[in-house]
């Protein structure tokens, strides 16, 4: 059976570090940057997690600024 | 497969609206502001009336919204959104108009124009962000404090005997005569982000049918006014809001 590949582009510069994309995604596979911060000195989210994404768009849905753009490609 | 492979144009699934613009949104980290902006910018989108919209902001901290979406935007006095709004449509019938108005606005200050426009059944949406505090200026008690909750001006929590009780306006709104669409509904997690769409779908389609008034209330979070995290608001609002507040259409006489 093939899967869904999902992976995801995060605009570290807009993101605010919230943290509700990360509580959203059903795989936990988001988690804020420990020291890194962007321009704004927001602590930005990114994806460090191994395991792979299946593209279910959740963490897009929810993120009030709309910083998460979501590919999704079928595995043959 | 490797991450390059993915990110192509053709796989893409999910990406800001093209209504929302770039430039950073001025709301506190986690607001759920956000999240409804980028609704009515995606159901804006998908109704292919990006250049038939006529948008009304409030007073609060939704009044920056022109910035954020680009449709046409008037910004109104201080609750006077509806009124505007009526005008708006009535010159001009075939736009889209809505307004976009917090609990401050809509609930307090702005009472009697939201209730004349609903009852007299202005072909509007009006989109009411109830977060049950005055988010913009600090954090004071707003007509939809539930009793017992601690703002900057009831700081022991509001009571009935001092204060008064709540203000639930979508009820209200429900039984007047002008309405055809009086729904509440809540940005907390995907599925109800979902579902707001819909109800935000729904109410402006009436406002282009000619049905009638829309009332969509989304019971939201403010972290900074209410002192907690994203997450942690999210929570409280699940168990305080949504007991006073429950979710779900009030009246829907779309089909009728």
């Amino acid at each position: 059976m093939s899967k869904m590949r999902g992976a995801i582009v995060v605009d570290e510069e807009r993101c605010k570090g919230c943290n509700l994309c990360t509580v959203a995604c059903p795989l936990n596979l988001l988690s804020l940057a420990d020291k890194a911060v962007n321009k704004k000195g927001y602590q930005f989210v990114r994806q460090l997690a191994a395991e792979p994404c299946n593209g279910c768009a959740s963490c897009a849905v929810v993120c009030p600024d709309g910083c998460i753009t979501v590919y999704r490609k079928k595995e043959e | 497969m490797t991450k390059e492979e993915i990110i192509q144009p053709e796989n893409l699934v999910y990406q800001k609206p093209s209504l929302m613009n770039d430039q950073p949104m001025h709301y506190c980290p986690g607001c759920s502001h956000g999240v409804v902006h980028k609704l009515v910018a995606e159901v804006i989108e998908e109704m292919n009336m990006e250049e038939k919209t006529v948008a009304i902001s409030p007073v609060g901290c939704a009044v920056f919204a022109y910035n954020y979406l680009d449709v046409d935007w008037v910004e109104a006095a201080h609750g006077r959104a509806p009124a505007v709004a009526s005008a708006i449509k009535r010159l001009w019938p075939d736009r889209l108009v809505f307004t976009y108005q917090g609990d401050g606005d809509l609930a307090c200050i702005g009472t009697a124009e939201t209730i004349q426009a609903l009852n007299r059944g202005e072909h509007i949406a009006i989109i009411f962000i109830n977060n049950a505090i005055y988010g913009m200026t600090g954090g004071q008690m707003a007509p939809t404090t539930l009793m017992g909750m601690k703002t900057a001006t009831c700081p022991y929590g509001r009571e009935a005997d001092l204060h008064g009780f709540p203000l639930k306006i979508t009820e209200i709104a429900a039984t007047l005569e002008g309405t055809s669409y009086v729904t509440r509904q809540a940005v907390h997690n995907v599925a109800a982000i979902r579902r707001t769409k819909k109800a935000i779908r729904k109410a402006f389609e009436n406002s282009l049918t000619g049905k009638g008034a829309s009332l969509v209330e989304v019971v939201s979070t403010c972290n900074a006014g209410w002192k907690m995290s994203p997450e942690k608001a999210n929570q409280w609002m699940e168990e305080n809001m949504f007991p006073f507040y429950p979710l779900g259409d009030l009246k829907d006489l779309t089909n009728d």
